[in-house]
């Protein structure tokens, strides 16, 4: 095989010829394309032009449509440029280049200032229309929690228990190492800090205050938005992806009663449980740490703790538990049947699922700790 | 069964493919001839599927060999490997077109990654592309999700050959499609393999691709081969599956 390509021009009178040779494949497009650059700037009105190709030993789409574009360019003033010693192998490929049409598509793509002021204003009309969203989905849901009320049959029980196992059973191991850990740390910052004021034994106080009250159940929501939230909306939404959804309405199935109400239902479960596990668990660690760093006895500790805590903190924490949980599942929902047909697309969703399941969360918790204090509690 | 081809761009020597306990290909022997199309049909469930994926190495084997254009592709190191993967194409039974990227970075994917090439020549090949499987050039910006069925495949098809490869698998590019769509198709693969001189490995179950596109045919039963030649030679055969299948309601249909 010869190999590099060539284009040379052939002295011919007052007309043009250019000899083309070598492989004219996709290897060798850079040099090709400028090749065919500057032979193209021979253009100008003459008799005739030809392009020889019969010396090329290989042709390609890329080396034929680039003899094509070199054949247009010549083609000016009315004569057209004509390709000889073509070989019949390649005869049909150039034939196909030269139907290409000449112009192609040009992407539009453009930043500007006025592009930059919609795209804020759309993400924040966006935001209304999020919410919106969240209380349809919530209607949604509710509506389905009733349907079933009324007509037991169409529960699904061993949908929710599967959810059950996969959010609450499964994640428990790591929501009591991550909250015996968090414990341990609050205890121990706590004793480092009280000490220089010989008040060490108020860590426990505190410990107690900030896990089942606060830190326990908000820590415990957002890793659940984290590991399950996200898991809903991949879910729901590759089943968006690929007509499963549409798939089940059409057979006369409520995806809010088969998908998303089990889920729900286990979400809302799991929660107050794994709040409990994880209270547990930071109080158990942030007693050994105060053991083994503080030198706070457990007996010390278990007394101080109940004279620490009422049993109002700790109801606090449990019933702000389902409530996360059904701000995260709803959020999961809603971003799982918003995705559209690319990996992309769920892969975004998957995101602000979570960013908005924690957001929310978060929100929630400080509308809480307002509605707390003003009871009383 | 199959004799040796001095020229065969894919040789298959028995390859036994085995997932747990079930044997899927059990000593499969194949030769593919520079040039041709060969269409590639069996049972459901024979294997098609996966003897091209393991041809294609997405299927680990657990004896054989496998050239292919003469390279043993277990001994060839990566870079054997890579030169390999860029002279063919592979169209997947579903598309298989990446769903973040335009019709026309899916084409444009392959041939940015091996080769330096500028954006108005990418773009113009890229429209050549689309206008050999027949699209439009509009369609060019939009995304896979907005393409229909017979488009996808066509896309894919224009993605597979974006690097012009010598070889080209093709796994049920058929199915799916409206029957003229299909028909379409079948002329679509055979101008281009007229027009590129491709080889065409071609997983099919249509009827009318065999007849109409296939240069040649082979049989998949029992992991093994069971025939392979001309349509007339698969008419002829005495095997069982092959009578119903050439001489069954469909085939008559077929043959009018």
């Amino acid at each position: 095989m010869s190999g590099d390509p060539t284009l040379e021009r052939i002295a011919q009178g007052n007309g043009l010829a250019l000899c083309a040779a070598g492989s004219w494949t996709a290897r060798f497009a850079p040099v090709l394309e400028k090749m065919v650059a500057d032979a193209e700037k021979l253009r100008g009105s003459r008799a005739n032009i030809f392009i020889d190709v019969s010396q090329v030993s290989k042709l390609d789409t890329f080396g034929a449509w680039l003899i094509e574009r070199l054949r247009r360019s010549l083609t000016d003033g009315g004569i057209e440029a004509k390709i000889a010693g073509l070989s019949a192998n390649y005869s049909s490929l150039v034939d196909e280049v030269r139907r290409v049409k000449a112009e192609p598509v040009v992407q539009a793509r453009s930043v500007t200032i006025t592009g930059m002021l919609e795209q804020i204003g759309r993400s924040v009309a966006g935001v209304g229309g999020t919410l919106v969203g969240l209380i349809e989905m919530l209607g949604a849901v509710l509506a389905a929690a009733g349907h079933v009320l009324i007509r037991p049959r169409g529960f699904r029980l061993t949908s929710t228990v599967h959810h059950l196992e996969q959010v609450c059973w499964r994640a428990v191991p790591i929501v009591v190492l991550i909250t015996f850990l968090i414990g341990c740390i609050i205890a121990q910052q706590g004793i480092f800090h009280f000490r220089q004021f010989g008040a060490d034994i108020f860590v426990v106080d505190m410990l107690g205050v900030l896990v089942l009250r606060e830190i326990g159940v908000l820590l415990v929501a957002i890793m659940v938005a984290g590991r399950s939230g996200s898991a809903y909306t991949a879910e729901l939404g590759s089943m968006k992806m690929r007509e499963e959804i549409d798939a089940l309405r059409t057979m006369g199935f409520d995806p809010i009663e088969v998908l998303i109400l089990p889920r729900m239902l286990a979400l809302v479960m799991a929660l107050p449980i794994l709040a409990f596990l994880g209270a547990m668990a930071a109080l158990y660690g942030g007693g050994l740490v105060a053991y083994l760093y503080g030198g706070v006895e457990p007996e010390a500790f278990l007394l101080r703790l109940r004279d620490a805590i009422s049993i109002n903190h700790f109801i606090v924490g449990l019933i702000k538990a389902p409530v996360m949980a059904a701000v995260i599942g709803i959020v999961a929902c809603v971003e799982g049947l918003a995705v559209q047909g690319s990996a992309e697309s769920l892969g975004q969703h998957t995101t602000s699922s979570v960013v908005k399941g924690i957001f929310l969360v978060i929100v929630m918790d400080g509308v809480f700790a307002i509605f707390f204090a003003s009871i009383g509690m | 069964m199959v004799g040796e081809i001095s020229d065969a761009i894919i040789r298959v020597r028995d390859i036994t493919v085995q997932f747990g306990k079930t044997r899927i290909l059990d000593g499969l022997n194949l030769d593919v001839k520079r040039g041709e199309i060969l269409g590639f049909v069996g049972p459901s469930g024979a294997g098609k599927s996966v003897l091209t994926r393991t041809i294609i190495g997405l299927v680990p084997k657990v004896a054989g060999r496998i050239e292919v254009f003469g390279v043993d592709l277990d001994k060839a190191s990566t870079t054997e490997r890579r030169g390999v993967e860029r002279r063919w194409g592979v169209l997947f039974q579903q598309g298989a077109l990446f769903s973040s990227l335009t019709v026309r970075q899916n084409i444009q994917f392959p041939v940015r990654e091996y080769l330096n090439l500028s954006q108005r020549l990418l773009d113009e090949v890229m429209v050549a592309k689309l206008g050999m499987v027949g699209l439009k050039p509009e369609v060019a910006d939009r995304f896979p999700s907005e393409l229909s069925g017979g488009m996808i495949k066509r896309v894919a098809l224009a993605r597979a050959l974006a690097l012009d490869p010598e070889l080209v698998f093709l796994d049920e590019p058929t199915s799916g499609l409206d029957p003229i769509g299909a028909g379409d198709f079948d002329e679509l693969v055979r101008t281009l393999q007229r027009t590129l001189g491709l080889t065409v490995f071609m997983v099919t179950h249509d009827l009318d691709s065999l007849y109409t596109a296939c240069d040649r045919i082979a049989v998949l039963g029992n992991g093994k081969i069971i025939a392979a030649g001309s349509i007339a030679d698969m008419q002829a055969s005495q095997h069982p599956w092959l009578q119903q299948y050439f001489h069954g309601k469909r085939a008559r249909a077929v043959m009018g």
